[in-house]
């Protein structure tokens, strides 16, 4: 998705995992991807730059789909789809 | 016409053993499991193997330590006793790290003050502590498999390893056969 459709997208889940590092985020997108629909956009915000290219991984692993991520101030927004 | 109805069954049953075997092909393959050897009980090196554990536990794969040798000081429980030790075990007990909160840097352990910058660094930039590092991988499912034969060697009975849900106690050999059918397997 571009940089526009992700500030526009409809996102089901938030999930804020700024006040954790690696593997935190990680955990907490695990924990969360189970209460949302199939179809479903999820965002997690990490203040770990890591995270950005983990989660890609994750998605790939786990058969879901990354949409992109957004950067914020002192913070990214990393998007996902459930699949 | 006869004739073409069998070579076309011979040809369909020979397609159907190729497809058997490539089936069993498939079962045999290796799982999606990571066994680790966990070896070492410095502090470093018990951090990496929980968060390598932790970060492939979020991705749905199998994951099992075997903890053996200096590595047991991670997984002794400082608040239980053990009776009935010799003297060399006695001495071992207490001169090893007595739980996962007592480690030992590997580099930089500086008399114990290595440990506590770490351990005050990881709260302020948001790392897990070891004991919620635990708390996750139960919650995940990790399992944890204690070698038996180290422990009886530095004189460690049962009585004072950690509360833990997945926790068993195995030799080597067990080690062999679950990283004989992983996709990937570690030493630590």
């Amino acid at each position: 998705m571009t940089q526009e459709e992700l500030i526009n997208v409809k996102v089901a889940k938030t999930v804020d995992a700024r006040g954790t590092a690696c593997p935190g985020p990680l955990l907490e997108a695990k924990k969360a991807i189970g209460t949302i629909k199939v179809g479903d956009i999820m965002e997690i915000l990490s203040a770990d730059e890591g995270t950005k290219v983990d989660i890609p991984k994750w998605c790939q692993k786990q058969g879901h789909e990354y949409l992109g991520a957004l950067e914020e101030k002192g913070y990214f927004k990393v998007f996902m789809k459930k699949k | 016409m006869q004739n073409d109805g069998n070579i076309q069954l011979v040809a369909l049953q020979q397609e159907v053993e190729t497809l058997k075997s490539k089936v069993a092909l498939l079962e045999n393959s290796r799982k999606d499991q990571l066994p680790i050897a966990i070896v070492s009980g410095d502090l470093d090196k018990i951090i990496a193997a929980m968060v390598i554990s932790l970060a492939a536990a979020a991705m749905d794969t199998k994951v099992r330590l075997f903890f053996s040798f200096w590595a047991l000081s991670a997984v002794r429980d400082r608040n239980k006793k053990a009776n009935g030790k010799d003297i060399i075990s006695k001495m071992f007990g207490m001169m090893l790290p007595k739980s996962r909160n007592n480690l030992n840097l590997s580099k930089m352990n500086m008399a114990g003050m290595g440990p506590m910058m770490i351990k005050y660094l990881m709260k302020k930039k948001g790392v897990l502590s070891l004991d919620r590092m635990f708390g996750e991988a139960a919650a995940l499912g990790i399992e944890i498999t204690i070698c038996e034969m180290s422990m009886d060697l530095m004189g460690f009975k049962k009585e004072e390893m950690i509360d833990y849900p997945h926790l068993r106690y195995a030799g080597a050999a067990t080690f062999v056969s679950e990283a004989n059918e992983s996709s990937m397997q570690l030493f630590i």
